[in-house]
């Protein structure tokens, strides 16, 4: 019996976990504390990369309602840097290519708008007033945030349809107020405003825009006969194939003058990944974990001082350097963990709280929600290796005599 | 005390040469020869001075002494807690500078039953968990563990206590607790540091109690105790001065087989008895 030496045993997960819970156990608030830090990191992280996503998710929902087969057509600069205008016949001759399925355009006039007649002329607003074709609407999909848009009979009077930022400046936010048009060779006018548009994010200059029926502007506001914008739908398939003959039909004469773009690709331009924001949400993230693991770290140390009793303690008992290394850095590691799990949650819902705000579709970026609990664990396991090793270095006879 | 310190060399010879010769039988729990014990220091600090020591199986012994003499430090040595200087410790027949740190702390958890003074008793545990915690690294599971707990409870008189937390246990109940973690994994040796000091002389009283029926029962303690009146009622008192041996009352009986009930075999010592009775 005296040969036989007791075999060392090993602790088993269950218990490494069970003693790796008593610190955080009995000091709630204290280690809730030192979590936190961790916590509200990736909790930035998660949300802001969730809120980015959420927006273009966002965004390529509006292309999809939008349609990416639109195609817009504008005079170009000439050799001279002057601005070439498109003929007169040119909408006529962009509707007439066999894949178009629509076409509308909107002409310049002389004048610009004013919320009073008070307002001193220079004062635009840099707001555009553009006569519109009556298919204007249909072509580009907008839709009305308020009232009608324009028809046969409105198209002849002194009414407007504001875009949505125009509205906005303006500070009119229903049909029925009266603005006022006037221009360097115009006498001013009241127009009444009959509708507000939607936001619009494939033709933004609509949205900046003052939309007057073309025989109204012809008429009274000094309107261009020749298109500032024409609009062409295409067959969804061939939006390519009309891109590259648009200029030359539009003015045969002078195809390089004219500027042809697909709004779509501006708009999924600003989908793609956006790498500055990228950075700055790892530098961020990096800040949050070394602040965080500093954190658990103090808490730490601070935590073996006061337990040097019940080091001492298990060693007695017969745990061995390596075990109190383990309780210890496991207990770092769950701070961690807790942290990065909470972190991870409360940037979820930031995301859908945001998205629920802005009316988009919450997009939850998985890759963080999963990598932010898992370089919490490698930050706690950093910040409590020191302290564990330390615990574990102490003398049972001396934890147990300064306890 | 040149006279104790004479049988307890001649003592010594003799268990060595036992120890080799017949050791199977009856080695004794505990051997010290020639111990030193210095701390660092310029010159060092020299706590215990050539300690020789026997204590056979079953014995009750007191260790006095001044505050400062060195009785905590003797216990560490017995206890594993702590390496001595120079000179040897046998502990079951194991010499304990032959062994690994990670034996020792086998050897430890499984053959020594430590009971403080300050309890010691985890705050965030129940007086089950704190119990338990004294199998925690034995490599039991947690259930035997559990088991074995609220039996060792039972034994020190607080099988009602097992869901109170140490803050609601008085001094003299957290003692029993603590009492019941070292006896938890029927260790062949307790040893006790001042289990009385922090305690009210009657709680104190309860606790002498309960260390002496574990004896009875078979265990070896060793008790440190400032408190000479308490000392006295100890069959055997060792006196401890400035790091020396001074008296020594000796084991004159030295402790006959106690196996009031019969052993597995001849095989078997005492010291392991309760445990395989607890897995029979
Ligand atoms: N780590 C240490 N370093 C230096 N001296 C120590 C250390 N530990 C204990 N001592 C000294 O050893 C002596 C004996 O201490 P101790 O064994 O605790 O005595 P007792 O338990 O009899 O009161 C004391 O003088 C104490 O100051
Ligand atoms: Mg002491």
């Amino acid at each position: 019996m005296t040969g036989h030496l007791p075999r060392p045993a090993r602790l088993r997960p269950a218990d490494l976990l069970r003693i790796g819970l008593i610190g955080p156990r009995t000091r709630r608030l204290r280690s809730a504390l030192s979590a936190l830090g961790i916590a509200l990191g990736i909790a930035a992280v998660v949300a802001i990369t969730g809120i980015s996503a959420s927006s273009q998710a966002h965004l390529l929902d509006r292309l999809d309602r939008l349609g990416s087969n639109l195609i817009t057509v504008s005079p170009g600069e000439g050799y001279d840097g002057t601005k070439v205008p498109l003929p007169r016949e040119a909408v006529t001759m962009l509707g007439n290519i066999a894949p178009v399925e629509q076409v509308s355009a909107t002409a310049d006039t002389g004048a610009n708008i004013y919320r009073t007649d008070l307002v001193p002329s220079n004062q635009t607003n840099s707001l555009r007033v553009l006569s519109a074709r009556l298919d204007l609407l249909r072509t580009l999909r907008g839709q009305l945030a308020a009232g009608r848009w324009l028809d046969r009979g409105t198209e002849r009077l002194p009414v407007v349809v504001l875009g949505a930022a125009a509205a906005d400046r303006l500070g009119v936010t229903r049909p029925g107020t009266k603005v006022w048009l006037a221009g360097e060779d115009l006498p001013g006018a009241w127009y009444g405003v009959i509708g507000v548009l939607e936001p619009n994010e494939l033709v933004p200059e609509i949205d900046d825009s003052v939309l007057v029926g073309t025989p109204q502007a012809v008429r009274a506001l000094d309107g261009a006969r020749t298109p500032s914008t024409v609009y062409l739908r295409t067959h969804p398939e061939r939006v390519r194939e009309v891109q590259e003959v648009a200029a030359a039909t539009a003015n045969p004469a002078q195809s390089s003058t004219v500027a042809v773009s697909r709004p779509s690709d501006l708009l999924k331009a600003r989908t793609e990944t956006n790498t500055a924001l990228t950075g700055l949400v790892l530098s961020l993230a990096g800040v949050a974990l070394l602040v965080g693991g500093v954190g658990i770290a103090n808490t730490m140390v601070v935590g073996v001082m006061e337990r040097r009793g019940e080091v001492g303690l298990r060693r007695a008992l017969g745990a061995r350097r390596g075990q109190i290394t383990l309780q210890f850095l496991i207990e770092a590691v769950l701070l961690g963990l807790f942290g990065g799990l909470a972190g991870a949650a409360m940037g979820v819902v930031v995301v859908y709280g945001y998205a629920a705000v802005q009316d988009w579709p919450a997009a939850v970026p998985l890759a963080w929600v999963v990598a932010g609990p898992a370089v919490a664990v490698l930050v706690g396991t950093a910040a409590g290796l020191y302290p564990a090793l330390r615990a574990a270095r102490m003398s049972p006879t001396g934890a147990l005599r300064s306890a | 005390m040149s006279e104790s310190r004479t049988t307890g060399e001649s003592r010594t010879t003799s268990e060595s040469r036992t120890t080799s010769e017949y050791g199977r039988r009856q080695p004794p729990v505990l051997l010290l020869d020639k111990v030193v014990k210095e701390y660092d220091g310029d010159p060092p600090l020299r706590i215990l001075h050539d300690i020789d020591l026997t204590v056979a199986r079953g014995e009750l012994v007191a260790v006095v002494g001044p505050s400062g003499s060195g009785k905590s430090t003797l216990l560490s040595l017995i206890g594993t807690l702590d390496r001595p200087t120079s000179g040897r410790i046998q502990l079951e027949g194991h010499d304990l500078t032959a062994l690994s740190d990670r034996q020792i702390a086998a050897l430890r958890a499984r053959s020594i039953g430590f009971v403080f003074q300050q309890f010691f008793l985890l705050p965030g545990l129940t007086t089950l968990e704190n119990v338990a915690t004294g199998l925690l690294y034995t490599g039991e599971t947690v259930g035997r563990r559990h088991e074995r707990a609220v039996r060792a409870l039972r034994e020190v008189g607080l099988a009602h206590r097992l869901g109170h937390r140490p803050d609601q246990l008085s001094g003299g109940e957290k003692q029993r607790v603590a009492i019941a973690r070292a006896l938890v994994g029927r260790p062949g040796l307790l040893l006790a540091d001042e289990p009385t000091g922090a305690l009210d002389t009657a709680s104190g009283r309860g606790v002498v109690e309960l260390l002496l029926q574990l004896n009875a029962q078979g265990t070896t303690v060793v008790v440190i105790t400032h408190d000479r009146d308490l000392a006295a009622s100890f069959p055997r008192r060792i006196g401890l001065q400035d790091g020396r041996v001074e008296f020594d009352t000796g084991n004159e009986t030295p402790a006959p087989e106690p196996e009031p009930v019969s052993g597995p075999g001849p095989g078997h010592s005492a010291w392991r008895r309760p445990a395989q009775e607890g897995t029979a």
